[in-house]
């Protein structure tokens, strides 16, 4: 029986690595990616340009602008002589905030009452304009830390906050999307190459072959599991690789427990990508099969915004995604030093998920053989 | 193998009969339609539901280490408000293991001395521990935190008989246009019909000339007298139709479902979709020429085309943010001006100039990949 699993599973790879385009496309795509991407997902603002219109021209006005082109989010600023110019700028998305005083700002200042200044936002790229509104209103508290010190008024503010970034001191942005990709891009892998499988000997047409044969439904199955567990793993050792020696994330906790979770994570892949594969006749249905779930599971990750946004029904739709709990584990593990218990605490689900997942494909599988 | 002299340029007959065969093939697998139309609609609905980067109900633990009225009102202060999930403890101690295992997303801590420094009018100071492994939590956390500690100090000031008028000072009036209540979901969803088109129109496309080669149908197509010309269009017109009806479908379930406005007309959108079809079935199309097998096909369309149309397309990442080179390289992403146009035309309206910026770039990137396209098939016809 191993003589007839060693055999199958040798063809399984010869299958994949056979080509010389599918063995380039197994490797280079995903370092190419984990090299754009973790530099692309960012949600800090930086560099946008913001459009200034001063009806006031004053002292305390030329203030506000001068600290705001200062400041990293601002690339330039653009000064516009009318409130329908300001409009073109935001429509035309040339900008995303614009900032107006009204002629007489300064001199409410001086006069020692309320001045208020507008700041218009782009709603269309809301996520943005919220930072940006936090940046301008760090800018007023200084402004008018410095009003009330050039008034020789009260001191400065009496409670300081402190905050102090444990794990991640400068939060470092690619320190989050490198551990992501790894548990991503692995899963996009395994998830496509066993989709892949059962699929292409349908459409083939050797999948009758497969059935004459006297290999079990369960050899079959493993037969098809170990190679994607086989390059999943590698790929993922790869990326971790780069992260480590390249992007120079620290490494804080347990390679055996990160390892441990990596290859239960990519068996439960491996078992939905089963059975997409049994039930789809072509590989073009395998594919898109393989995206209609990866995509959701990516989503529901918690990898572009956290689960804790989602609504309810949602949050528990993510405790069946075991990218979801791999995330947790492989960002825990890489910078907070998790300990056991607290992997466990994400461990259990992905087994229970992987069980669910292969028992789910050895009953769609065998239920084509006999 | 020589087709040349059997070639008798362009023929509307033949281009009929294959846009037949392939609509046909489209048509007749059931699973090209729940593609189409059943999967856009779900994706849609996760995409508004899941991305969310309306922030509530953070966990947040708060360490009152001290004693004394001020202490408690400002962590009485932080369990108000409706952005934290507040858990309160004697001692950071207590919450820092929580904070480790992912439990509390940040620690408040309010020192031991904090009351009696306040009292006496000495510099008091507020710890805000956070979890920096998610960034984007653990800078809303702390500035948050700080604003918390601000309206806090205001309140007290307002309390107390000296105004803090008199003094003179900025207050920013934020408006947002387009989208008033900044609700994520009114920007995240014309993002997201971009995605789910680019995942549609590139996937399915890369697959079907890969698929000809495949099954060996492609030398069947040789020894037709069809020209790269009409079988390239032959393959794309059904895909093309099957684009703009899903792209349509989108367009009203966001409407009506989601309750995203639509402020432009639908013939700006149809123009937009059709702009972005080419680009998106060119690179398919390119895609498939090149690679003549189907798993080469799907990674490399996952990898050029759903990837990039999530992370490079300014949807959800700022572009604007990210280092120059990378910036560079969204420009020949179609999603980003895809993007870009769809945001508009639901928010804003038929901003003319912006819309034309958006769709010139697309029909240019259409062109060039339709272009490559070609050569790749022709190399292979020969």
């Amino acid at each position: 029986m191993l003589v007839r699993l060693i055999a199958q599973v040798r063809k399984e790879m010869l299958v994949v690595l056979r080509d010389p385009r599918s063995r380039a496309v197994l490797v280079g795509p995903p370092l190419v990616q984990l090299f754009v991407f973790a530099f692309a997902a960012t949600l800090e603002v930086e560099n946008v340009a913001v459009a200034v219109l001063d009806r006031d021209e004053g002292r305390w006005s030329h203030e506000v602008v001068e600290r705001v082109r200062a400041t990293r989010m601002a690339r330039e600023v653009i000064t516009v002589d009318s409130p329908a110019a300001l409009v073109d700028a935001l429509d035309g998305r040339d900008v995303l905030l614009g900032v107006a005083f009204q002629p007489d700002f300064s001199r409410r200042i001086e006069a020692g009452k309320v001045a208020p200044m507008q700041v218009v936002l782009d709603g269309r790229r809301g996520n943005s304009a919220q930072i940006a509104l936090g940046y301008i209103g760090t800018i007023v508290a200084d402004v008018n830390a410095d009003i009330a010190r050039a008034r020789g008024g009260a001191a400065a503010e009496p409670v300081d906050v402190i905050p102090r970034h444990l794990f991640n001191p400068n939060l470092e942005y690619l320190w989050f999307t490198v551990p992501a990709l790894v548990g991503i891009l692995s899963m996009f892998s395994a998830l496509i190459i066993t989709a892949l499988s059962i699929a292409r000997e349908r459409e083939l047409g050797t999948f009758e072959q497969l059935l004459v044969s006297p290999a079990s439904a369960g050899e079959i199955i493993l037969g098809k599991c170990l190679p994607a567990l086989i390059f999943g793993t590698l790929l993922a050792s790869v990326m971790i690789g780069a992260g480590i020696f390249v992007y120079g994330i620290p490494f804080s906790g347990s390679v055996a427990l990160l390892y441990g979770a990596l290859v239960l994570f990519i068996l439960s892949v491996v078992g939905v990508g089963l059975m997409i594969s049994s039930v789809s006749r072509t590989q073009q249905q395998a594919i898109l099969g393989a995206f209609a779930v990866g995509v959701p599971l990516v989503l529901l990750s918690g990898f572009a915004t956290p689960v804790d946004n989602m609504p309810r029904a949602l949050q528990l739709a993510a405790q069946a995604d075991p990218l979801q709990h791999f995330l947790v584990i492989v960002q825990g593990i890489f910078l907070k030093a998790l300990p056991a218990e607290a992997v466990w605490t994400h461990l259990w689900p992905i087994a229970v998920i992987a069980v669910v997942t292969l028992g789910g494909a050895l009953a769609f599988v065998g239920r084509r053989l006999y | 193998m020589s087709r040349g002299d059997r070639r008798t340029g362009f023929s509307l007959p033949r281009l009929a009969a294959i846009v037949r065969k392939e609509s046909l093939q489209v048509v007749r697998d059931p699973s090209n339609i729940l593609i189409a139309f059943v999967l856009p609609v779900v994706l849609l609905f996760l995409f508004a539901f899941a991305v969310s980067l309306d922030v509530r109900g953070v966990a947040v633990g708060v360490a009152v280490e001290g004693d004394g009225a001020e202490a408690r009102e400002l962590a009485a202060a932080f369990g108000a408000t409706r952005y934290f999930d507040t858990r309160f403890a004697r001692h950071r101690r207590e919450l820092e293991p929580l904070l480790v295992a992912g439990e509390l997303r940040g620690i408040v801590v309010i020192p031991q001395d904090f009351s009696a420094r306040a009292v006496s009018g000495r510099p008091a100071s507020v710890l805000v521990l956070t979890d920096g492994s998610s960034p984007n939590t653990a800078s809303f956390v702390a500035n948050y935190a700080r604003g918390v500690v601000t309206s806090r100090l205001e309140a007290s000031r307002a309390e107390s008989a000296r105004g803090a008028d008199d003094l003179g000072r900025v207050i920013a009036e934020p408006r947002f246009w387009y989208n008033p209540d900044l609700e994520s979901r009114a920007f995240i969803t014309p993002g997201a019909i971009a995605i789910v088109m680019t995942m549609i129109g590139t996937m399915l496309t890369a697959l079907v000339v890969a698929r000809e080669w495949e099954r060996g149908t492609m030398e069947a197509m040789m020894a037709t007298p069809l020209g790269i010309g009409e079988f390239l269009i032959g393959k794309l017109l059904p895909y093309f139709g099957l684009g703009l009806g899903a792209t349509l479908l989108c367009a009203v379930a966001a409407e009506a479902w989601l309750g995203v406005p639509l402020r432009g007309s639908v013939p700006a959108l149809l123009v937009l979709s059709a702009a972005f079809l080419m680009p998106a079935l060119g690179l398919g199309l390119l895609i498939s020429a090149a690679t003549k097998n189907q798993f080469v096909a799907s990674q490399l369309a996952l990898f050029s085309g759903f990837l990039p149309a999530f992370l490079l397309s300014g949807f959800l990442f700022e572009i604007d943010s990210m280092p120059e080179p990378i910036q560079w390289l969204t420009r020949i992403v179609a999603a980003r001006y895809f993007v870009a146009g769809l945001q508009t035309l639901f928010l804003t309206g038929d901003v003319r100039p912006e819309l034309a910026r958006s769709i010139w770039p697309m029909l240019a990137l259409g062109a060039v990949f339709f272009a490559l396209a070609a050569v790749n098939t022709r190399k292979r016809l020969d």
